[in-house]
C-alpha cells in the first residue's frame, strides 16, 4: 500500500508540472505585445479532476487491473459460422452485399452517397498501404505522395491535353508506380526506420515541389474546374458541351444533380471492387507469400534464396499504383486539388488505418477506413478534439490491441 | 573581401547558427536511438513545448516587474527545460515502455501518435495560431565590409545561440565520458542486456536519455524561439525532421556525429537558400539524406551494425 501511495503521489505530481503551464496559462496577442493569460476557473477544475483522476487510477492500479482481467472478453473467433457452412454462405453473401452497395445509393440523401465515396477512396488507399505496410513490412510515411501523383497527373492531363478521366486512369497508376519504382531503388536497402523517415522526407519533397512550381501546378492556389467522369462519352451536367450528349438528355429522364453523385459511388465500388480481387489474387501467389515471408524474417527469407530487391520492389510499386488509382479519382470527383490534400497527416491518417484494421488482413482495413470517416462524420461537434483523439487513438491501440481490430489470418490448414 | 566571399560568409554564420540548433536537437534522437534502437518521433513536439514554455514565461516574468534581461532569460531556460524533461520522460513512460521488446514498426506508429496528439494538445491548448515575441536581443557584436558593397554582421542573439550550444555540448562530453551515469548510458548503448545483468537498472538510464534529450530540445526552443521570434503548435515536425536528418547525416547513435551533422546541415540549407529559391531548401535537407544513406548508410562518424541471427 505504502509503495502504491508513494506511486500516486509521484504520478499526480509529474501529471499537475506537465499541466499548470502549458494548460493553467495561455499565451495571447494584445494589440502587437505578447501577454500571458491565466486560463479560466474551470480549467483549473478540469485539472485537478485530471490529477485526482490519475492520483486514485495509481492508488488502486492493483485493484483496478485484478477489476479488469475479471470482465470476459468477447471471443469474435466463435462468431464466425463452422468452415463448411460458411463455405456454402460466402458467395451469397457476398453477391448480397454487391447488390446491396449498388442499390442503397438510390435510397439515402445525397450526403450520405457523397460520404460513402469518401470512404471508397480511404478503403482504396489503405489497400494499397495494406501492401506496403501490412504484407511486406515496409513502413511507408509517404504514402500519399504517390496520391498526389495520381492526382495531379490526372488533373495535368485534363487540363493541358485534354484527356478523359478513363484514359487517365491507368496512366495515373502507372506513373504513380514509376514514382514507386524510383524512390524504391534506392532506398529499399535501408533498414525499417530509415525506410519510414526518407519515405516521409520524400512525401514533404512531393508536396514542397507542388506548392512552388506554380507554372504547371498552380501553386498553393491549387487546379480547379477539372473534369469529371463520363459514362462512354456522356456528361453529367445540365446542358452538353459542344459536341457530346448529357446523360439525361440520351435516356430522356429528369435531370438532377444527384444522378452525378451516384455515379462517381458507383466508380469507386467498381474500384474498389477491382483493387480487392486483384490484391487477394496476388496474396495467393507466390509474390503474396514472399511478401509475409520477408516482413516475418527478413534473414531467414533471404537465405532460401529470394530476392529480397524484387520483392520489396514489387510491393512498394504496387502500392503506389493503387494510390494513384484513387488519386485520379480524388481529383476527378472533387473537381479541384491543391497541395493541401497531400499533408503527411493524410498519411497518418491512411497508416492508422491499416493498423487500427489489423496489418494484413483486407476485412479489417475495410472496416477501419469505414470507421475512420464516419466517425469523425457523426461527432462533429467534438471536431476540434479530431486530431487530438485520433493521436491518442494510435498510442492506445499499440498498447492493448498491437494486432488490429480483425488480425490477419494467413489462409492454412490444421492438421487435426 | 570581394562582395561574393562577405555573402557567402555571412551565409555559413547564419548556417552554423541555425545547424547548432539542429545539433542541440539531433542529439536527443541519437541518444534514444543508439540505446533503444527506437526513432523518438514525438521528439520535435518536445522541442515546440520548450519554445511555449520559455515564451510563457519571458512574457510572463517581464509583465511582472524589470527583471534584468539575463535573469529572465536564465529563469526560462531552466523552467523549460525542467518541464521538457517532464514531458519527455511522461512520453517514454506512457507511450513507450510499454511496447518495448516488441516489433519496432508498434514502436514507431505509437510515437507517431504521440507526436500528433501533442501538437493538438498544444494547438488547443493555446491556440493554433502563431505566437510572436518582440525580439528583446537587438544589434551585433561584429560588423565587416561596408554598406555600399555588403556587410556582414554577427548579432548578439547568433553569438548567444554559439556559445549556449557550445557549453551545452561541452558539458554534455564531460558528463557521458566522466560521470558514472554517462559511464551506464554509454553501457546500455553497447549492450542493453548485458548491462542490465550487471545490475544497472536499464529502465532508469533510459528514462534519463529521454530526460537529458527534451532538455536539449527545450534550449534549442528556446534560442531557436528567441532568434525567429515566431512559434506556433506545428513547428516542431519540420524542426523534428530537419534534426533526425542531421543525427543520420552524423551517424545515428554517435552524439559527436549529431554535432557534426546539424553543422553540416545548417550550412548546406543556409546555402542554398542564399542560391537557389528559398523554397527549395526543405528539399535540399531530404535530397542530402537520401544520398548519405545511399553512399554511407552509417551516417559520417557511424559504425556499421551487423545483423546477426
Amino acid at each position: 500500500m505504502r509503495g502504491s501511495l508513494y506511486n500516486a503521489v509521484f504520478a499526480a505530481g509529474i501529471t499537475l508540472v506537465l499541466a499548470c503551464l502549458m494548460l493553467g496559462v495561455r499565451l495571447g496577442a494584445e494589440g502587437t505585445t505578447l501577454t500571458v493569460y491565466g486560463a479560466g476557473a474551470d480549467r483549473w477544475e478540469w485539472i485537478l479532476a485530471g490529477v485526482g483522476l490519475v492520483f486514485l487510477s495509481q492508488l488502486f492500479s492493483t485493484q483496478l487491473g485484478r477489476l479488469s482481467s475479471r470482465i470476459p472478453r468477447p471471443d469474435l473467433g466463435t462468431l464466425k459460422p463452422q468452415e463448411a457452412t460458411w463455405k456454402a454462405i460466402k458467395p451469397w453473401l457476398l453477391a448480397a452485399l454487391v447488390v446491396g452497395l449498388l442499390v442503397w445509393p438510390f435510397m439515402v440523401s445525397r450526403g450520405a452517397v457523397d460520404l460513402a465515396t469518401l470512404t471508397l477512396i480511404y478503403i482504396m488507399l489503405g489497400l494499397g498501404l495494406n501492401i506496403v505496410v501490412g504484407l511486406a513490412g515496409l513502413l511507408d510515411l509517404g504514402y500519399v505522395a504517390f496520391y498526389a501523383v495520381g492526382a495531379y497527373t490526372y488533373a495535368l492531363l485534363s487540363e493541358y491535353f485534354g484527356f478523359s478521366f478513363w484514359a487517365c486512369l491507368p496512366i495515373a497508376a502507372l506513373l504513380a508506380a514509376a514514382f514507386g519504382f524510383i524512390l524504391g531503388f534506392p532506398v529499399l536497402r535501408l533498414r525499417g526506420d530509415y525506410l519510414a523517415i526518407v519515405t516521409l522526407g520524400f512525401g514533404e519533397m512531393i508536396r514542397i515541389l507542388l506548392n512552388n512550381w506554380t507554372s504547371i501546378t498552380g501553386g498553393p492556389n491549387g487546379i480547379s474546374g477539372i473534369e469529371k467522369p463520363t459514362l462512354f462519352g456522356l456528361e453529367f451536367s445540365r446542358r452538353a458541351s459542344e459536341g457530346t450528349q448529357t446523360f439525361h438528355e440520351f435516356f430522356g429522364i429528369e435531370y438532377s444533380s444527384g444522378q452525378k453523385v451516384i455515379f462517381l459511388y458507383l466508380i469507386a465500388v467498381l474500384l474498389v471492387i477491382v483493387v480487392i480481387y486483384l490484391i487477394n489474387r496476388l496474396m495467393r501467389m507466390p509474390i503474396g507469400r514472399a511478401w509475409e515471408a520477408l516482413r516475418e524474417d527478413e534473414i531467414a527469407c533471404r537465405s532460401l534464396g529470394l530476392n529480397r530487391t524484387v520483392i520489396k520492389l514489387s510491393a512498394f510499386t504496387l502500392g503506389a499504383s493503387t494510390a494513384g488509382f484513387a488519386g485520379c479519382f480524388f481529383a476527378a470527383r472533387q473537381g479541384f486539388i491543391s497541395p493541401e490534400s497531400f499533408i503527411f497527416i493524410e498519411s497518418a491518417i491512411i497508416l492508422a488505418i491499416v493498423v487500427l484494421g489489423g496489418m494484413g488482413s483486407q476485412i479489417g482495413v475495410i472496416l477501419a477506413a469505414i470507421v475512420m470517416t464516419v466517425l469523425p462524420e457523426l461527432a462533429r461537434e467534438f471536431s476540434d478534439y479530431r486530431m487530438l483523439m485520433f493521436g491518442l487513438l494510435m498510442v492506445v491501440m499499440m498498447r492493448w490491441r498491437p494486432e488490429g481490430l480483425v488480425p490477419m489470418k494467413r489462409p492454412h490448414l490444421e492438421l487435426k | 573581401m570581394t562582395e561574393a566571399s562577405l555573402y557567402l560568409l555571412q551565409q555559413i554564420i547564419n548556417g552554423l547558427t541555425i545547424g547548432s540548433t539542429y545539433a542541440l536537437i539531433a542529439i536527443g534522437y541519437t541518444m534514444v536511438y543508439g540505446i533503444i534502437g527506437m526513432i523518438n518521433f514525438a521528439h520535435g513536439e518536445i522541442y515546440m513545448i520548450g519554445s511555449y514554455v520559455s515564451f510563457i514565461v519571458i512574457t510572463g516574468l517581464l509583465a511582472i516587474g524589470s527583471f534584468v534581461l539575463p535573469l529572465v532569460l536564465f529563469i526560462a531556460l531552466v523552467v523549460a527545460m525542467l518541464i521538457a524533461s517532464t514531458y519527455g520522460w511522461t512520453v517514454e513512460r506512457v507511450a513507450y515502455r510499454p511496447l518495448r521488446g516488441s516489433n519496432r514498426l508498434i514502436a514507431l506508429i505509437s510515437a507517431i501518435g504521440m507526436s500528433i496528439f501533442l501538437q493538438n494538445y498544444v494547438a488547443l491548448s493555446q491556440g493554433s495560431r502563431d505566437v510572436a515575441l518582440a525580439p528583446l536581443i537587438s544589434g551585433s557584436v561584429l560588423e565587416l565590409g561596408s554598406l555600399e558593397t555588403f556587410e556582414v554582421t554577427l548579432s548578439w542573439m547568433q553569438l548567444l545561440i554559439w556559445v549556449v550550444t557550445l557549453v551545452t555540448m561541452t558539458a554534455l562530453t564531460l558528463f557521458i565520458s566522466r560521470s558514472r551515469m554517462g559511464r551506464a548510458c554509454r553501457a546500455c548503448a553497447e549492450d542493453l542486456g548485458m548491462t542490465n545483468l550487471l545490475g544497472i537498472d536499464t529502465n532508469r538510464i533510459i528514462s534519463l536519455t529521454f530526460v537529458i534529450g527534451a532538455a536539449l530540445a527545450a534550449i534549442a526552443g528556446l534560442l531557436l524561439g528567441l532568434y525567429y521570434g515566431v512559434i506556433n503548435p506545428f513547428v516542431g515536425f519540420m524542426a523534428g525532421l530537419k534534426a533526425f536528418t542531421a543525427a543520420v547525416l552524423g551517424g545515428i547513435g554517435s552524439i559527436p556525429g549529431a554535432m557534426l551533422g546539424g553543422l553540416i546541415l545548417g550550412v548546406t540549407e543556409a546555402l542554398t537558400a542564399a542560391y537557389f529559391p528559398s523554397e527549395y531548401k526543405d528539399v535540399v535537407a531530404f535530397g542530402l539524406l537520401v544520398t548519405i544513406l545511399l553512399f554511407r548508410p552509417t551516417g559520417i562518424l557511424g559504425k556499421p551494425e551487423v545483423e546477426k541471427v
